[in-house]
């Protein structure tokens, strides 16, 4: 199925949950944030939410900044 | 909750200046309490004519060349605290009167016929003889007539300001008489006014409450003048902080020795007060400086936009004198008879504007009465 | 010592994390500069570099994190970045930015008050990075925020405090701390900060774009300190009129 994460498109498995996106793009659990169609994920939820056909995800992380 | 630091303290403080300190103040944009200790200090004295020139550089620069007048109307000299210093206290057996609102109303409209736009309310400290409900609608009578209208009276509870200040009050005056909290209790006897804490918290009391305007002061005369200046420097900067939207003002009433009246124990000299009245416009460039009819009209002019904003005038401390010359029982004696009109012209000639108004109340939205129904309709 | 929403700080030098050349130079950067409070931003993942993770290297025992909202618009994005880095890991603090305005990244005061006061009630620590506005200073302060950050001048231009006199009456009037941050280009405009008597002074682009970021960064502690040690120790004024006794001409009518 197909989702838009940080603003692209993805295919994932149906059925695939945060913790399947974090590990194909190789992303520690710990160093992102999860927002999920709008709604920010607690850590624990990672291997809990599932994703659904057009979800909308981003991760976002701490960068450098002023 | 401001703490006034022991007054021994305060007095050492400012007995370890030295004139580098007073050197270093006047060189200063912001002296800052150390500053004010230096400027109020005896090695200062040497300084009274430079000190002078920045009084009024400052007063000049924030308050340009005008001149504040106003008047204060006492409407009762029942009181029931017992101050040694003071004409109405409980124990002077004087005629005591509270004026009825009509012949309130009455003394307005001849203060105003006479050309004030601001008028100070004041009254001994009895609240059963004349409370809040009387205020109130004192000022609800007087707000159209006056441009601002001061109370100085009974310290009121927070919520008993707000109310005032909703019927057109937007200045209290509540002075702490002394910062010395020994010589406070020797002075005060009994009454309410007894409880120095009360009395000093009040003024936040009435920032909180949202008036315009708290006045602030010491009698002259009870205590060292130096320490208690440097209490109310510490006094104001407190009030600052907290409550920066309220503008401040210091008054400086100064015991005279006279016959037949208290005897102040530490009587304060002009030149003293000077320095008092100089060291305070240096430390605070915003805060308003009061110069009542208790001083002499030589010594008024010639202050005349070294420091002082707000001049009375034309006054009278009896209940119901300016109507009726005949009545007794006034609460201090006047050294200034000159009416309005002699004070603005002398005010004049020395080149500044007599302002007989500062503030409409008309621009207050907040709390103002409907205007009369017959207008309505 | 400085205390901001409860926890000291022992220096008065907080970093930025933008604009190095490499993670690398920014932690030897930062290691030099002393600082226990650095700002960093949230941003997306790199999908195509997403092991790019330069905080990594900032070890987090010693440096308090201090997310800020940068690129928020309104109010609105402030909050949603606000709660963004919470849920990273930022805790209650945030740096609270508002700037509508690309060019010139001026903050907007409406929005920044506003933001503050939202989340404030959610329980932040917010420093607001605001123009050095005085009676904004004391509107934030009144909603709760934690300290107020006014600007020296516009973000990244390094022309140092030309806000100087705003910034007196701001620290003249309030009671939270108050930290000027922007336009410091120099460690002696982050020096006379603190002769003025802020209370700290954040540093970003100027240790950043150096040609030795890691020097700079010292050099920057350094007039941290001797700004701070100049102001605790009450400068000397610089004596014009009042060094001799003068003649009262104007006070003879004293009796």
């Amino acid at each position: 199925m197909k989702i838009v994460c940080n603003g692209t498109e993805h295919q994932v498995a149906a059925g695939a949950k945060i913790v399947d996106l974090l590990k194909e793009f190789d992303l520690a659990a710990d160093t992102v944030v999860v927002e999920c169609d709008t709604l920010i994920l607690k850590r624990e939820d990672y291997d809990r939410h599932e994703l659904r056909e057009g979800s909308v995800v981003e991760l976002i992380r701490f960068v450098g900044g002023g | 909750m401001f703490v006034t630091p022991d007054f021994a303290e305060l007095k050492k403080a400012i007995a370890a200046a030295d004139a580098f300190d007073v050197q270093q103040a006047l060189a200063a944009e912001r002296i800052g309490i150390k500053g004010l200790a230096a400027l109020l200090s005896p090695a200062a004295k040497p300084y009274m004519g430079v000190m002078a020139e920045k009084s009024a550089q400052i007063t000049g620069r924030r308050f340009g060349r005008a001149v504040q007048l106003y008047a204060p109307l006492y409407l009762s000299s029942f009181c029931s605290n017992r101050c040694v210093y003071c004409g109405f206290s409980a124990d002077n057996q004087i005629e005591r009167r509270v004026l009825t609102l009509a012949e309130a109303e009455h003394e307005a409209t001849i203060l105003h016929d006479r050309g004030f736009n601001h008028l100070l309310l004041v009254s001994g400290e009895a609240p059963a003889k004349m409370g809040v409900a009387y205020l109130e609608e004192l000022a609800l009578r007087l707000r159209d007539r006056f441009a601002a209208i001061s109370i100085e009276v009974q310290p009121l509870r927070g919520e008993e300001y707000a109310r005032l200040f909703a019927a057109g009050i937007t200045a209290v005056a509540v002075y702490q008489e002394t910062y010395d909290r020994d010589v406070y209790r020797q002075v005060h006897l009994s009454g309410k006014k007894s409880d120095y804490d009360h009395r000093l918290a009040t003024p936040a009391l009435v920032a909180a409450a949202g008036m315009r305007e708290v006045g602030i002061g010491a009698l002259l005369g009870l205590s060292d003048w130096r320490a208690e200046g440097l209490a109310i420097g510490l006094h104001l900067a407190w009030l600052r902080k907290h409550f920066w939207r309220t503008a401040l003002t210091v008054s400086f009433p100064r015991m005279r020795p006279a016959m037949g009246e208290f005897t102040p124990p530490l009587p304060v000299s002009e030149r003293e007060m000077t320095q008092l009245i100089f060291a305070l416009r240096i430390f605070d460039p915003d805060v308003g400086l009061l110069l009542s009819t208790r001083e002499e009209a030589r010594y008024r002019d010639g202050m005349l936009g070294l420091g002082p904003t707000r001049y009375s005038a034309g006054s009278c401390t009896v209940p119901g004198g300016y109507g009726n010359r005949d009545v007794t029982g006034e609460q201090f004696s006047v050294g200034d008879h000159r009416n309005i009109d002699e004070v603005s012209e002398v005010i004049r000639q020395k080149g500044f504007d007599p302002v007989r108004k500062d503030w409409d109340p008309i621009f207050q939205m907040h709390g103002r009465r409907p205007q009369s129904a017959a207008l309505v309709i | 010592m400085l205390i901001i929403a409860g926890r000291s700080f022992r220096s008065r030098l907080f970093g930025g994390t933008g604009k190095f050349s490499s993670p690398a130079v920014m932690k030897e950067a930062l290691d030099a500069s002393g600082c226990e409070m650095v700002t960093v931003a949230l941003r997306r993942v790199d999908l195509a570099d997403p092991a790019d993770d330069i905080m990594s290297v900032l070890d987090r025992e010693r440096y308090l994190f201090l997310p800020n909202t940068s690129g928020a618009r309104d109010a609105g994005e402030a909050v949603r970045l606000a709660h963004l880095a919470r849920a990273s890991g930022g805790g209650e603090w945030l740096k609270l930015e508002v700037t509508p305005d690309p060019r010139t990244l001026l903050p907007d005061p409406i929005e920044t008050l506003k933001a503050t006061e939202i989340l404030v009630k959610e329980g932040f620590h917010v420093l607001p990075y605001m123009n050095a506005d005085p009676i904004l200073a004391l509107r934030l302060q009144d909603v709760g925020a934690a300290a107020v950050m006014p600007l020296g001048s516009p973000i990244g231009t390094n022309q140092g405090v030309l806000t100087k006199a705003m910034i007196e009456i701001i620290i003249d009037q309030a009671q939270v701390p108050v930290v000027v941050d922007a336009g410091l280009g120099a460690p002696s405009h982050a020096a006379l900060a603190m002769e003025m008597g802020a209370d700290a002074v954040l540093v970003n682009t100027a240790i950043a774009v150096a040609g030795d970021p890691v020097r700079m960064a010292r050099a920057f502690a350094m007039a941290v300190e001797a700004g701070r040690a100049a102001y605790e120790s009450g400068l000397g004024m610089v004596s014009k009129d009042a060094a001799a006794s003068s003649p009262e001409d104007g006070l003879g009518f004293l009796r």
